[in-house]
């Protein structure tokens, strides 16, 4: 989005236009996405499938109502970054899950503590 | 002292302070959502048993505050558009439905949170229920913030239109830009919590 007020108005309407398309297939795709939980999917494809279409939808408000699709490329690049950081952040749980290459496994042989301190 | 660079763009990031401001918050607004996203992984993929949300959670409400959150976007970026066509009545129009939009979207988070309490569903009744309010309360917190702002500018803030309509005319955009983003969440929280 251009940062002024000087976009000429032809140019407003066109992208006025652009917004009420966007609404609409937003509005579907909500529905979309409810119909698709009533199937009741196996949870791996039901989680995928969900994310997809949401994907889409955040896709739909970030570039055209948030007018990244036209953005400089200075947020474009900060965005990335965080991108980067939100899918490591996302990724901590399964790297640290059971045998996460990050978490070595408890040895055996070393007695678990017990859960409450004993009484003196 | 005037404010630099709240219309003129800077030479070095080729934006005004606010843009860059705004998205820099954003992106800080990116981390903490997905600081709880991650815990509601790590919960969910380390309990023996999950609930579906729809088993629980009332699906056709959420639905329509789905509906009520996309639709307030569009009233945003419409209220932008107007000042951009210079049309200012029609701003209010927009801006004064966004807000509307966004008070309806609570009422029904009201009702909703009456329910469980009433059902004697509690924050510290299990897992599901302490990440489902946790995450819902955040938002909602996102919500009331995104409307107060816009009522400053539907309200007393408006009269800089009268002296420096770019300016207000970036604030506003500055101001959708995180009501997209509430929005944005919204998108992403109501699959993982209700659906799924």
């Amino acid at each position: 989005m251009s940062s002024t007020t000087t976009d000429h108005a032809a140019d407003i309407d066109r992208h006025v236009k652009v917004y009420i398309a966007v609404f609409v297939a937003l509005m579907v795709l909500t529905v979309v996405t409810v119909a698709i939980s009533r199937v009741h999917l196996p949870v791996p494809i039901a989680v995928t499938v969900a994310l997809i279409v949401a994907t889409i939808k955040g896709g739909l408000v970030a570039c055209y109502f948030m007018h990244l699709i036209s953005e400089k490329k200075l947020i474009l690049w900060v965005l990335a970054l965080t991108v980067v950081f939100f899918i490591a952040l996302l990724a901590l749980p399964a790297v640290t899950h059971g045998n996460g290459f990050w978490i070595p496994e408890p040895h055996s042989d070393v007695p678990a503590a017990p859960a409450t301190a004993p009484h003196q | 002292m005037d404010i630099p660079y709240t219309v003129e763009i800077r030479r070095d990031t080729g934006l005004t302070n606010g843009k860059i401001g705004i998205w820099l918050f954003l992106a800080s607004e990116v981390m903490l959502f997905g600081a709880l996203f991650a815990s509601y992984i790590l919960i969910r993929t380390g309990a023996p048993s999950w609930p579906r949300g729809d088993t629980i959670l009332n699906v056709p409400l959420a639905t329509f505050n789905t509906l009520v959150l996309i639709s307030s976007s569009v009233t945003m970026v419409m209220a932008w558009a107007s000042l951009m066509r210079h049309r200012f009545g029609t701003f209010r129009i927009y801006m004064g439905a966004t807000i509307l939009l966004g008070f309806v979207f609570l009422v029904v988070k009201y009702f909703e949170y009456s329910h469980k309490f009433h059902d004697g569903l509690f924050p510290s009744t299990n897992n599901f229920l302490a990440i489902y309010f946790t995450l819902t309360g955040l938002h909602m917190l996102h919500v009331a913030g995104g409307m107060a702002v816009n009522a400053y500018f539907w309200g007393p803030g408006a009269k800089l239109w009268k002296t420096n309509p770019e300016w207000f005319t970036n604030r506003v955009e500055h101001s959708g830009l995180f009501w997209h983003f509430v929005d944005l969440v919204w998108i992403f929280l109501f699959p993982t919590l209700y659906l799924l």
